[in-house]
């Protein structure tokens, strides 16, 4: 009996999530009496996973798993779930993890639950907390099979250091034959995607063409940002499809939320509503968005932004 | 090529969200149903096959006879054929151990499912129903060629895009990108019409064992006031965002 925790690495780096979920799998593991095992796949310094809770690290170094195959993925994690007897799994919301998860569960014979928000609220029967409609509720669902498959929501946990130490011990499972080959990947290494961001800023029609993007992507910029639009701003070609958010787009759950020349319609509200930080920007001060923001600017946003921007800059060469 | 496009009956999503039976089931009571968004993209790329390509179109759903509107839109829209498997959708194992069967016995080359349905987000039945029934998998997909048994996909991934080659038989979890939102259709009369005559087939459940189950739902805590500031006094911003929310 013990918790196994995926985490997820970018050329060898540990990814934010893998902490996150690290640090998670150790509360569940308290709670459970038990430790928790990590696997990570052709990671640097798989130690390092100590310090957020682990015991220990099965480190899989595999040149044939260094693009990702969700299918290879998903043997790779249940064998080591069978080899280490574990009964619950952790795994992050990231694109690659939500897309080998199913496929895990099937292997595994594991109720899977994704989109979880805390520790369970009991361990019999076992219980987790969910958003269930984009966001706009919660369902507390019970897991009733032996091996219980988690995916926890990115940003619900946070990190925690419990500055422990891990074992690592080499772990060569056997690779199946995949049917589907990555060709080629597009993807830029410059900026930092929406599932990652710390901080995301986001423009909505109110922008009023392609042409003045420049003020969200200035904004975002100084902010380590990244950008995104609402969907008719994808729709109309403005912007591109991977940068929709809301509830027929990306969900957004960074720490910090821009929100400008966007109304906040429920659509919308639902994909970002997981944000901790809501900041609306709308000359509109009647704008539904207002009612979901902590902090707002009732202005004109070719006025507003570029003063915040040049305000951000002046407050990080202070603080840096 | 036999298509199969997996459709999930959603409230629209305008609708509100409340709970009856002391908040352990969702209240339909006046709730819109549609088909799921993310469906729709797939059934109008499994369109362009059809008329392209000349594959055929079923359409399934896992669902009590009130999804069968939802259904008949999709034959509208111009599915060939739609089956119902007589069961209530518990969670996304017993639906996809239900279309399981279904692709199975149907033979079906390619299956067309959302990425998630937009009600319990689940993102899980197309991937679970790949890997029982040992079929490639795709999911978040944005782009789908498929000559002969030879597939081509775009996988969005987070920050980018991936190309991909596989093959039939083949399960996709589609997103907007399949087709673009100008090209869904609305139904037309003619579509309506001709919907009433195509072959509704209702088939009864194989066992499956509810794996997970949802005891109870809750509403997010009502949220505090904004906080407004003056578009004069930004620097007020800057500090509640370092000070008070200490985001930055
Ligand atoms: C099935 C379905 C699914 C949908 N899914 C999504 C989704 O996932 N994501 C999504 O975003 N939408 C979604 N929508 C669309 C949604 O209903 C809204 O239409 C959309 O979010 C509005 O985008 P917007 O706020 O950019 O534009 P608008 O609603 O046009 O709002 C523009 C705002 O900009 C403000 N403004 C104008 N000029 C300025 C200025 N100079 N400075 C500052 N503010 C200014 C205006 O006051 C206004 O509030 C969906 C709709 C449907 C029917």
């Amino acid at each position: 009996m013990s918790v196994i925790v995926y985490t997820e690495s970018e050329k060898g780096k540990f990814k934010k999530v893998a902490f996150e979920v690290v640090s998670y799998a150790k509360a569940i593991a308290d709670k459970m009496g038990t430790s928790v095992t990590a696997i990570a796949v052709n990671a640097e310094n798989p130690e390092s996973l100590g310090n957020y809770g682990a015991s220990k690290v099965l480190a899989v170094n595999d040149d044939s798993l260094n693009v990702f195959n969700a299918k290879k993925y998903a043997s790779a994690i249940e064998q080591a779930t069978k080899q280490e007897n574990a009964n619950v799994v952790v795994l992050s919301s990231s694109a690659d993890s939500k897309y080998l998860a199913p496929i895990l569960a099937v292997g595994l014979e594991a109720g899977y639950v994704s989109n979880v928000v805390e520790v369970p609220s009991n361990t019999a029967p076992f219980t987790v907390k969910r958003t269930a409609f984009t966001n706009k509720a919660f369902a507390h669902t019970e897991i009733n099979t032996e091996v219980k498959l988690i995916g926890l929501s990115n940003n619900s946990f946070g990190l925690v250091e419990s500055g422990g130490s891990a074992s690592v011990e080499t772990f060569t499972p056997n690779i199946p034959d995949s049917g589907v080959t990555v060709e080629s990947v597009d993807k830029a290494t410059d900026k930092v995607s929406i599932a990652d961001a710390e901080v995301v800023v986001s423009g909505g029609r109110g922008l009023k063409g392609p042409e003045n993007w420049a003020l969200i992507e200035d904004l975002a910029e100084v902010l380590n940002a990244a950008t995104a639009c609402s969907k008719p701003v994808s729709d109309l070609g403005w912007r591109p499809h991977s940068e929709h958010v809301g509830q027929t787009g990306k969900p957004v759950a960074s720490n910090l939320y821009i929100a400008i020349g966007i109304s906040g319609a429920i659509q919308h509200l639902a994909g970002i509503n997981s944000s901790k930080v809501k900041v609306v920007i709308n000359t509109d001060p009647e704008a539904p968005f207002f009612k979901a923001a902590d902090y707002g600017i009732v202005g004109d946003a070719f006025e507003v932004v570029p003063v915040l921007t040049e305000k951000l800059k002046a407050f990080k060469a202070q603080n840096a | 090529m036999k298509i199969l496009v997996c459709i999930s009956h959603v409230p629209d999503t305008t609708s509100k969200i409340n709970f009856t039976e002391g908040d352990t089931k969702f209240d339909t009571n006046g709730v819109q149903f549609v088909i799921n968004p993310n469906d729709e993209f797939g059934l109008t790329r499994a369109m362009w096959f059809k008329e392209k390509q000349g594959a055929s179109v079923d359409v399934v759903n896992v669902g009590g006879p009130e999804t069968e509107p939802t259904l008949r839109k999709a034959l509208a829209i111009g599915a060939d054929a739609a089956i119902r498997v007589n069961t209530e959708a518990v969670d996304g194992a017993t639906v996809a151990k239900q279309l399981a069967k279904v692709v199975t016995d149907g033979g079906y080359d390619l299956v067309i499912a959302g990425r998630e349905s937009i009600d319990y987000n689940g993102g899980m039945v197309p991937g679970m129903l790949a890997a029982m029934t040992g079929a490639n998998f795709v999911t978040n997909c944005i782009s789908l060629e498929i000559d002969g048994t030879n597939a081509k996909a775009v996988r969005e991934i987070d920050g980018g895009k991936e190309t991909v080659s596989t093959s039939l038989p083949l399960v996709i979890g589609g997103q907007k990108g399949l087709v673009e939102e100008s090209d869904l259709r609305i139904p037309n009369m003619r579509g309506i019409m001709m919907a009433r005559k195509k072959p509704l087939t209702i088939v009864e459940p194989v066992d499956a064992n509810v794996e997970t189950k949802s005891t109870g739902f809750e509403k997010p805590a009502p949220k505090g006031a904004v906080k407004l500031v003056d578009a004069e006094n930004i620097d007020e911003l800057v500090n509640l965002l370092h000070n008070e929310a200490k985001v930055i």
